[in-house]
């Protein structure tokens, strides 16, 4: 599964996400060139690439928060526009906070990630027996009727997986998941995405550095300047010409990209 | 209870329970997305709706809530596109509202700013029949969108971004809670005025913060504080011969302060109970102060 990113490979394959030489613009400034990434059925891909290298503009677009102005996505095999099945996606946006600006409970925010799976967003049992099971998955179960307010960062982005988990989806797209977590935090995620992976998920995160979750990943997608600089195996991230510096260094160059691999 | 016998009563009353119900009901949303001064600017649109009811001698009350809503879609639109001179459009779409309220009502034949002045700061006594049908309707419907969808409005109000990914219609919900909110400033402008309106959608759900945890609890504190200032307020200004809007306020605000200052030790006690079941909650885990939640802010 962690082959070469070949065209026709890539349309060989059970293809899960599919962008083609996407273009996007924030403002009036042009963010990324020309995209081009599968994402196969089982696979788990990291995006990588340094601030406004443009990983987060290409999952935004995916999920159609941020409009593409070329190229075509597909999802499921599905052109995004007209995509609907939206139960099949788990999204876990760039967030520090799960909190809104009014008291909610982890129940409370953990179930909006149920809604697609509802009709007219009526729940039943089954669908609180889910946002439980999600919230087992990230080991909040027992703080389930907490105000969010209440936690701490590491598990303000537990809540935000829970939620996505909510409606056991076949593909996750993770924003950055581990931004701001602390030490014990980020080793339940990690073990949380290591049972979905076994589940058979499909994953595509954004990653500042592989870190702890780098034995999950098959595949690396460095971005750089909103065009796609390597696409291979993580180990290659590293060799494909460009800048590595450690991760834990201070003050990096702000175009270096950070793989957290072994100097 | 005497003032239970006069008509104008009865209408004040049933006017001042629908918006103490509807007020914090969509206030709630307001304040979930960070919105909470919106009701004052749609009060500020509202305004020209007002003269225009005049000047063409129809209803102000429905052509108030058809300007506001307009008013309201327009300020969607502006958020969605233009990010940037957003709050610069907004600022010309609420005193651009105001001047034309004030233009169009010294335009329309007798009028003057005296008529405006019962829409600016609410005129209970002053409800007819007619109002009350208008805004029994008015408040049917804003009760059906903050109840029924309550969980839609609640995931899009939340985190807009990820509602996206749960196949919700964003867009037409986003707009939904603005035509909302604007038909709710105008339930509300009979009763409190389009100047205090905002303060009934956004103080009550603040002071219920103040003992509530969940979003559900919020909603409903907020609601009951919301129906006992309205009430109060109406019953003291037959009695007191003090302004109802003004007193309504008032009254939501102490309701604020009281219930801080009960909440101060409660927070504190559960913290401490919290503290005690878990003793060692993770001493590495830091709590990150809540701000970064706008999906406009987040890095590319």
């Amino acid at each position: 599964m962690t082959g070469t990113a070949d065209a026709e490979e890539a349309n060989m394959g059970d293809s899960v996400v599919t962008l083609r030489q996407v273009t996007a613009e924030l403002g009036a400034r042009r963010v990324l060139h020309g995209i081009d990434l599968t994402v196969r059925r089982g696979e788990v891909v990291a995006l990588l690439g340094a601030n406004g290298s443009g990983k987060s503009t290409t999952v935004r677009t995916v999920i159609g928060q941020v409009p593409v102005t070329g190229g075509e996505i597909e999802l499921f095999g599905t052109p995004r526009r007209a995509f609907g099945d939206w139960a099949r996606v788990g999204y876990v946006p760039q967030r520090t906070t799960a909190a809104g600006g009014v008291p909610a409970t982890v129940t409370e925010v953990v179930s909006a990630g149920r809604l697609s799976r509802t009709r007219f967003g009526l729940f039943r049992k089954a669908d609180r027996e889910a946002v439980h099971h999600a919230l087992e998955l990230v080991g909040l179960a027992d703080r389930a009727k907490d105000s969010v307010n209440a936690l701490s960062g590491g598990q303000h982005q537990r809540v935000l997986i829970a939620r996505a988990l909510a409606a056991r989806p076949e593909l996750l797209i993770m924003d950055e998941p581990m931004a701001g977590v602390d030490l014990a935090s980020q080793e339940v995620l990690a073990g949380t995405l290591r049972e979905q992976v076994a589940g058979g998920a499909t994953v595509l995160l954004v990653l500042h550095e592989l870190g702890p979750l780098k034995p999950l990943i098959d595949r690396a997608v460095v971005l750089r300047d909103g065009r796609v600089v390597h696409d291979g195996p993580p180990e290659g991230a590293a060799a494909s010409g460009h800048d590595h510096v450690h991760p834990h260094a201070p003050h990096q160059a702000s175009d270096s990209i950070r793989t957290g691999l072994p100097l | 209870m005497d003032f239970l016998t006069y008509p104008f009563m009865q209408r004040a009353l049933l006017a001042a329970v629908l918006v103490g119900i509807t007020a914090p009901a969509i206030g709630l949303y307001l304040v979930q997305r960070r919105q909470a001064l919106m009701g004052d600017g749609i009060g500020h649109v509202a305004m020209t709706g007002v003269g225009l009811g005049f000047l063409l001698s129809t209803s102000p009350v429905w052509m108030a809530t058809a300007v506001s809503v307009l008013g309201a879609i327009l300020m969607e639109l502006i958020r969605w596109y233009g990010r940037t001179r957003g709050d610069i459009a907004l600022a010309m779409l609420f005193y651009g509202g105001m001047a034309g309220g004030v233009m169009f009502i010294n335009l329309a034949p007798g009028g003057s700013n005296a008529n405006l002045t019962s829409y600016l700061f609410g005129s209970l006594s002053t409800v007819s029949s007619s109002d009350v049908v208008a805004i029994c309707l008015l408040a049917a419907f804003v009760v059906l969108v903050t109840l029924g969808l309550r969980r839609q409005m609640f995931a899009v109000s939340q985190d807009e971004e990820f509602a996206r990914v749960t196949g919700l219609p964003v867009r037409a919900l986003n707009l939904l809670t603005a035509v909302t909110a604007a038909v709710t400033v105008t339930v509300a402008m009979r009763v409190v005025g389009l100047l205090l309106v905002s303060a009934l959608m956004v103080v009550p759900v603040a002071a219920a913060q103040q003992l509530a945890r969940s979003f559900a609890a919020t909603f409903a504190i907020a609601v009951a504080i919301g129906v006992t200032v309205t009430l109060g307020g109406t019953v003291t200004s037959y009695y007191q011969d003090v302004p109802p809007g003004a007193t309504i306020v008032l009254l939501t605000i102490a309701a604020f302060i009281v219930l801080t200052a009960l909440a101060t030790p409660l927070a504190r006690r559960r913290a401490r109970a919290a503290s005690a079941q878990r003793p060692a909650a993770d001493p590495a885990e830091r709590a990150i102060p809540a701000g970064r939640t706008s999906a406009d802010e987040v890095g590319v």
